[in-house]
């Protein structure tokens, strides 16, 4: 799975099956801090991920 | 997860909405905090404070929503890769959407940019940014009725709990979602639609309108408290969903008590060089950058009587 991370600017790819609440808490992402997207589109926690999927962990708290 | 409003897919969750009813949800809410608290008015001449940011772009939308003609203005304090990128994307909003836009500069103010500040004095550089943007925003805003800005409800919980630590009842009691204690000339109410809108949700409201923005840090918010403050709220937070917003209702009911005891107390001293309104002799402003310019490396600069 392609995951890019917006606060580290970082691009990573992660073998990974599992539910966006997992994948966060397995990354040690607080889900309160950042909105997820697969494919540009909001996803909610619940949402199960498939390894092929292309995810981007948008943060959410202002840098200044 | 469903919209609990419709059978569509949700986008965001807590609450469980879709695209469609999360905007009429976030829309909504500004709304009612505008009206509930009379923020802004037909008579009012508004200015919005940008920092080109998430949410002061969708701020910025939403006032151009409600009242004619806002006018944008921005303060550029100089932090290069941060706010040079961030004031970019708010040129490109205003031009798209014909909303006039003024920036105004450290560099050509105080003689000198964050950046070079920084590396003259030992300060953090948020006291600095937040004294001296404070200053400009106001004096840059003496022929409008209000200001409005973009701060949310993470923004006013950090506050609140900052204020708190620092046994500093006083200055929360400015807070709310019109800012001030009394009526005061010498002051322009700020104002702030975002109220009750969290971080999160004013983000994933810039995401679904599409606005232009990138995501960008300040290099300097690694050295500032309120960060620190913000990432431990947000880990309670997320032990204890709605607490920040439990915060949030409960300082609101306290607000109009503290409001009324601190009242009296509301200085009408000026600054002895500037003429701003200061507790002391000499206001912050004025004080901070005489310790810049004593380190003197650069002359000739915060010319307030000019
Ligand atoms: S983090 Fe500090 S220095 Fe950076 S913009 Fe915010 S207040 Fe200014
Ligand atoms: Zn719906
Ligand atoms: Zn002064």
């Amino acid at each position: 799975m392609k995951i890019f991370i917006e606060k580290t600017n970082k691009n990573m790819n992660k073998k990974f099956i599992g539910t966006v609440g997992k994948l966060l808490s397995e990354l040690k992402i607080n889900p309160e801090t950042v909105l997820v997207t697969r494919s540009n589109e909001l996803i909610t926690d619940d949402i199960r991920l498939k390894d092929k999927d292309n995810i981007k962990i948008l943060s959410v708290v202002s840098g200044g | 997860m469903k919209c609990s409003k419709c059978s569509d897919k949700a986008v965001f969750q807590n609450p469980n909405l879709c695209k469609k009813h999360f905007i009429a949800y976030f829309e909504n809410k500004v709304k009612n905090t505008i009206k509930k608290y009379k923020l802004l008015t037909k008579k009012d001449k508004i200015v919005v404070a940008c920092s080109g940011g998430k949410d002061s772009i969708s701020v910025l939308y939403l006032v151009k929503k409600f009242v004619k003609d806002p006018v944008a203005i921005a303060i550029d304090e100089g932090i290069k890769g941060y706010r040079s990128k961030t004031l970019e994307d708010l040129k490109e909003f205003c031009k798209q959407n014909k909303i006039k836009l003024k920036i105004y500069s450290y560099e050509d103010y105080f003689g000198a940019s964050l950046d070079k500040m920084k590396k003259l004095t030992h300060l953090i550089p948020c006291t600095i940014c937040g004294t001296f943007r404070r200053y400009m925003l106001n004096k840059y805003s003496k022929e409008y009725t209000k200001i409005v800005t973009g701060h949310n409800l993470d923004d006013e919980a950090q506050s609140i709990f900052m204020n708190l630590l620092k046994n500093n009842l006083e200055i929360s009691a400015r807070l709310g979602p019109e800012t001030g204690l009394i009526k005061d000339k010498r002051f322009t109410p700020r104002v702030k639609p975002l109220y009750f809108c969290t971080e999160k949700e004013t983000i994933a409201y810039s995401l679904l309108m599409g606005f232009p923005v990138t995501y960008t840090e300040c290099p300097y918010s690694s050295l500032s408290h309120r960060m620190f403050i913000r990432d431990s709220l947000n880990s309670y937070e997320n032990k204890r969903p709605g607490f920040k917003q439990t915060l949030i209702d409960g300082f609101i009911k306290t607000l109009p008590k503290l409001k009324k005891h601190f009242k009296t107390k509301v200085t009408t001293n000026s600054c002895e060089e500037c003429g701003g309104v200061s507790d002391n002799k000499i206001c912050m402003t004025c004080k901070l950058s005489k310790e810049i310019k004593n380190k003197s490396l650069y002359k000739n600069k915060h010319n307030l009587n000019t």
